[in-house]
């Protein structure tokens, strides 16, 4: 509680830092403002307070579940945000996915046979992956998979104006969801793959595999079920701390593909000053990282029953 | 009483009709910047005119020569003082839920645009009482007799808006402002934040058949490139305003099925222009001003940096303008006449061969503009001054500098708008020395300029007129308070499945009534 109040403070202190603020923003918007239209805007969204005043409403408000409302969009910061959760878990939640199986493949792939040359080949795709920066590698991706070759949308989550019914529009939007999630997802691939096959090397070669396989167990049984379930701790405590690296990816993926998603809505509330809107999505990234820690310490104990909590 | 009754031009449309005989059908997709809310009756960004004017219709609209047409007025009727404007409105338009468009609606439209639009006092300060005789009927008398009044009154800046939707509450945080009700050609479907926005076709619309499409769809898309490829892939089908990239502007023209046209733009007259604080000592000097403007070679700007698209500008008027004067004092482009200047202004060159330093912020949200400082901090070094280019992250933070007067020299870029009432006289009079951004932040006071600019305001005349903006060009290319550059060149990039594209001086701010789809059966 006492972590989340700090964080709300430093936000909120961060945030307003920066120069300009909102009502010289949609002063540009408009094309200009008189004196008394700032003043105008400036007294609406409480900025003529001092700060630590504005600071105070703000916990305040927050205290209710009062979130305020965005100043670009005049429309609530709840709804708003609202809005783009489920997108940009959906973009996220794929992506991870599809990083976990390449990833862990690839990297039990590589430990049974460390120094092969599918094995080195494999290592050097998964760090060409890792190395790629996501704004090049999605542009490149939008050029040839959308444009040399059409196969893919150019942008958006939903073809606007498409009827037809839930299936219909489900595919339309896995369609566009293929080019977001392997770009935003190359960048994990390498990391997981990665500590995968130290995991899996390490393991491999220890007292246990090798009763496993004396017993006679099929190799596919001793790998996957013995020794990846070992190997898969230090991978899950990585994919927890990610998830600020996730956002970050997000909101160039978000950007290029015109993903709506959260990343590109605190992209665009920075710009644009939206105070209440950028204050709320820190809000809810801070709870996402606290939830995300917990859920990690729980697989934890899943995978290990060693470090079970009592 | 002289009446100049124009009912003869109701019988002509804005634009010849198609040869092909279009037929009704097809979506539009546009992309352009997400805009905040729909009014443009009390904000003046083209994010929000291009969609409003769609959906809101105005009193006239305007050709492609600065002259005004019907729309909801069918006839008008000007005195010969020049202080009474009579409209008379066509009698079948409704609003798109089905209510009438009335002279009270009118009456309510200016009275808002007067009281909330960033430019509504300067626009309407003349503006004494509406009368509204009749429903049909609407007459504004002026204060003083105003020739610019028609111009104010064009689709981006005077939306009709239904007095009964938005005549109650804070018009600025109107819940109408984002699902609006219009009399325009097109009607409000549905907003997605961040994604798109739909209109459809009005079917009860007051000009009858019009319009052909049945959707514009507006799609939000930030990444240039990604813009490029819905374009070039012909998801999306129009952009305005250069959103396409002026660096892509070349490779559009080269491709067989898009369009490509600088049109539509006269009325926005947009100037790029290095402004310049008079109040730092070394710049309140016109010779070290005029230095400045001799170290800069404008075609090499036009031409190696914006790839042509524009027009090499001398004054503050763009050519395009009724009121531009072809005999300005110009600049050229002569390194030796540049340092010469500063010799005499008594700014000797030091041991690194510079005189004194200068910083030049930069308006945010192209690379072209960081071009252009680029090429200047170099043209600096070789006649001994040294600027320093100040970037600013974002747009607000290029604003506030502006505006608290925390400058040397800035780029920027000013719209002259159709009457230089409204978008020239802004930068230059003293009692618009504000701490404003867009407002005579130069602090630049000439009280013959003042004078000239309020004189050409009340002057019905229109040569007259005239020369007293010819005038007014000849004081301000002497003392230079700022250094025009050039015209940006805004282009219109379309997909030649559609036609119609407005190119009357308005251009996209203007309502898609022709704009059809040729693959309609």
């Amino acid at each position: 509680m006492l972590l989340v109040l700090g964080a709300i403070t430093l936000n909120f202190l961060l945030i307003h830092l920066a120069p300009g603020d909102p009502a010289l923003m949609l002063a540009g918007e408009a094309g200009g403002a008189s004196e008394e239209t700032l003043k105008a805007i400036r007294a609406d969204f409480g900025l003529d307070e001092p700060l630590v005043q504005q600071l105070l409403v703000y916990v305040g408000k927050l205290g209710r579940g009062d979130f305020g409302f965005s100043y670009f969009y005049n429309a609530s910061v709840l709804s708003l945000i609202g809005e783009r959760v489920p997108q940009t878990m959906l973009l996220a939640s794929a992506s991870l996915v599809f990083a976990w199986t390449v990833g862990l493949t690839f990297g039990v792939l590589v430990a049974r046979r460390p120094t092969s040359l599918g094995g080195n080949v494999l290592s050097v795709v998964s760090l060409f992956g890792y190395a790629m920066p996501v704004f090049w590698s999605a542009i490149m991706l939008l050029l040839l998979f959308a444009v040399k070759l059409p196969w893919f949308p150019t942008h958006g989550m939903t073809t606007v104006g498409l009827s037809g019914g839930l299936g219909a529009r489900a595919l339309d939007v896995a369609h566009h969801l293929v080019l977001p999630m392997l770009s935003l997802g190359f960048i994990f691939i390498a990391i997981y793959s990665r500590l995968t096959r130290a995991g899996m090397v390490e393991v491999l070669a220890s007292d246990y595999i090798r009763t496993a396989r004396s017993k006679g167990l099929g190799e596919w049984r001793v790998v996957v079920v013995h020794a990846l379930r070992n190997a898969l701790l230090p991978v899950i405590t990585v994919a927890g701390i990610q998830l600020g690296q996730v956002v970050a990816g997000a909101i160039l993926v978000e950007t290029v593909f015109s993903w709506p998603g959260m990343g590109r809505l605190a992209f665009d509330s920075i710009l644009r000053r939206d105070y209440p809107l950028l204050m709320g999505i820190l809000f809810f990234s801070s709870l996402a990282v606290i939830v995300f820690n917990f859920l990690t310490d729980i697989c934890y104990g899943w995978l290990d029953p060693r470090i079970r909590y009592r | 009483m002289t009446r100049w009754l124009l009912l003869a031009l109701t019988l002509l449309s804005i634009t010849p009709p198609p040869a092909d005989g279009q037929t009704r059908g097809g979506t539009l997709k546009i992309s352009y910047a997400e805009p905040t809310h729909l009014n443009n009756a009390i904000v003046s960004g083209t994010p929000t005119g291009f969609p409003a004017t769609q959906l809101f219709a105005s009193l006239i609209q305007f050709d492609d020569k600065f002259q005004p047409r019907p729309y909801l007025a069918e006839r008008w009727d000007i005195a010969p003082d020049g202080r009474t404007y009579t409209f008379f409105l066509v009698k079948n338009a409704t609003f798109h839920d089905g209510k009438p468009v009335t002279s009270a609606d009118v009456k309510f439209s200016i009275e808002t645009v007067k009281a909330n639009h960033p430019f509504g006092v300067a626009m309407h300060r003349a503006l004494e009482a509406v009368e509204t005789p009749d429903a049909h009927t609407v007459v504004f008398r002026l204060n003083h007799p105003y020739p610019a009044f028609m111009s104010t009154l064009a689709p981006l800046l005077m939306p009709v808006l239904p007095r009964h939707v938005f005549g109650d509450g804070d018009i600025r945080k109107h819940s109408a402002n984002t699902k609006p009700v219009g009399s325009g050609p097109f009607k409000f479907v549905e907003w997605q934040r961040g994604r798109y926005l739909i209109l459809e076709r009005n079917d009860k619309f007051f000009m009858s058949g019009k319009p052909y499409l049945d959707r514009i769809v507006f799609e939000f898309i930030q990444d240039p490139a990604a813009r490029f490829a819905a374009f070039e892939t012909g998801s999306i089908h129009l952009m305005p305003y250069n959103y396409v990239g002026v660096a892509n502007l070349k490779r559009v023209e080269s491709m067989p099925q898009m369009a490509v046209t600088t049109r539509g733009y006269e009325a926005i007259g947009p100037l790029i222009w290095v402004e310049i604080n008079l109040r730092k000592k070394e710049l309140s000097d016109v010779r070290v001003r005029q230095a400045i403007a001799h170290s800069i070679d404008k075609n090499l700007i036009l031409n190696d940096i914006y790839l042509g698209y524009g027009k090499v500008a001398d004054g503050p008027l763009v050519a395009a303008s009724p009121f531009y004067s072809p005999k300005l004092r110009r600049y050229e482009y002569n390194l030796a006449q540049a340092s010469k200047l500063l010799d005499d202004a008594g700014y000797r060159r030091g041991s690194d061969g510079m005189r004194f330093k200068l910083t030049m912020d930069i308006i945010p949200g192209t690379s072209e503009a960081v071009s252009i400082a680029e090429y200047i901090r170099e043209q600096g070094k070789k006649i001994g001054v040294d600027y320093q280019i100040r970037t600013s992250p974002d747009f607000p933070t290029w604003a506030g500098r502006m505006a608290s007067w925390e400058y040397d020299l800035s780029l920027d870029v000013v719209f002259n708008y159709p009457d230089p009432v409204i978008g020239v006289e802004r930068t230059y009079i003293s009692s618009n020395i504000k701490k404003l951004v867009w407002s005579n932040t130069m602090g630049y006071s000439n009280p013959k300029v003042d004078e000239l600019f309020a004189r050409a305001e009340r002057e019905v005349n229109f040569e007259r007129r005239k020369a007293a903006y010819h005038q007014l060009q000849d004081i301000l290319t002497a003392e230079l308070p700022l250094i025009w550059l050039f015209e940006l060149g805004f282009a219109t990039v379309w997909n030649k499945e559609f036609d119609g594209i407005p190119t009357n001086i308005w251009g996209t701010m203007s309502p898609f009534l022709d704009v059809h789809w040729k693959k309609a059966k």
